[in-house]
């Protein structure tokens, strides 16, 4: 049965402003990216600089955290709606279960990894 | 014309088929798609569907023409029909009863958690309740609801979560009673649609509006309930 039980915040307001809050975060870094990349000449010292900068690592941080959010959201969402018994059968809960565990792996990797490269340990 | 119309008896048929069959129509004249269920019923009185007033009121008569909802009473032959050839199915999503019946418990008790009804627990004046005429016009575009289920059942979200996603047709009865200045109920009528299903499963792709027979707009009903909750919720 889908319950929401692995809504990020159990609230469909909260995940909804949550959602769109961080599409603006992820929308402002790129504009951040593109524009160093079409401004400044890459190099390795540039980049370094740039992402390396305080100002830039927090936001990388938040852009970060913002991406687990909205992908979380978005993912839970997709798994309650297509991983259902109606369509996938009696083993509707356990896929759904297993899909939203493989995707709370990726989204940790994810995040750790982002963390070793912004913050270099 | 060929009509090919989905037919199944769940006492009989193992499976739902397609069954191909033809209408004489007359010359000169663009029946409804309900004339043309009633000429088909005079070959096969064994063919079932809804119907009642005929004349687009009831909203009994909701089913799917050529892949679009509406109802039958309402939709010219030509509106719909596409090679000459006009195909009939059960509103989707839906369990099938028989035919182009579908049962429609799920669509009701969905419109049944929206409260559909005034809530005001304030001593009642001698006569009515009076509103404005500025106040009465915010129904305007709510009220007219038929609750035919054409929108929900076009619905994918309702579709696929039809026990939690309240639907359009409920939803704009919701809005119908959040938008009325009689109700004093507001608070709890959205704090219990804040919830990740209710409200917020509607992904806006306007299916609800393209179908409704009445010409109504469910989406926006749906985007003001979530300015409400939001602005009660910040």
């Amino acid at each position: 049965m889908v319950t929401q039980v692995l809504s990020l915040t159990r609230s469909g307001l909260a995940d909804f402003v949550l959602q769109r809050v961080t599409a603006v975060i992820l929308a402002a870094y790129t504009f951040c990216v593109l524009g160093f990349f079409l401004i400044v000449p890459v190099t390795y010292v540039a980049l370094t600089e740039y992402f390396w900068s305080a100002p830039m690592q927090i936001f990388s941080t938040l852009t970060a955290f913002s991406i687990i959010a909205h992908a979380w959201i978005g993912m839970w969402t997709i798994g309650t709606d297509y991983l259902r018994a109606a369509h996938v059968g009696g083993l509707a809960d356990t896929l759904r279960f297993a899909y939203q565990m493989i995707c709370l792996l990726i989204l940790f990797v994810y995040i750790v990894w982002s963390m070793r490269l912004i913050w270099q340990f | 014309m060929q009509v090919s119309v989905y037919r199944y008896n769940p006492d009989i048929d193992e499976v739902p088929v397609m069954r191909d069959m033809q209408v004489e129509l007359p010359a000169g004249k663009d029946l409804m798609v309900l004339d043309v269920l009633e000429l088909l019923k005079t070959q096969d009185p064994t063919i079932s569907y809804r119907r009642s007033c005929r004349e687009g009121v009831c909203g009994s008569d909701g089913i799917n023409m050529n892949g679009k909802n509406g109802l039958a009473c309402f939709t010219t032959v030509s509106q719909v029909v596409k090679r000459n050839k006009l195909i009939l199915r059960p509103l989707p999503g839906l369990p099938v009863i028989r035919d182009l019946v579908v049962d429609m418990t799920q669509f009701y008790q969905q419109y049944e958690k929206i409260q559909p009804y005034l809530i005001n627990n304030d001593p009642p004046p001698a006569q009515e309740r009076l509103q404005s005429q500025q106040d009465r016009e915010q129904l305007d575009g709510l009220y007219e609801c038929i609750l035919c289920a054409c929108c929900s059942t076009a619905c994918p979200s309702f579709w696929w979560n039809p026990d939690k996603f309240i639907g359009p047709a409920g939803l704009l009865q919701a809005y119908r009673f959040l938008a009325d200045t009689r109700d004093t109920a507001t608070v709890e009528r959205l704090a219990n649609l804040d919830d990740p299903f209710s409200v917020f499963r509607c992904r806006g792709i306007m299916n609800c509006v393209a179908v409704c027979p009445k010409g109504l707009n469910p989406t926006r009903a749906i985007g003001k309930i979530r300015s409400m909750l939001v602005q009660q919720g910040t």
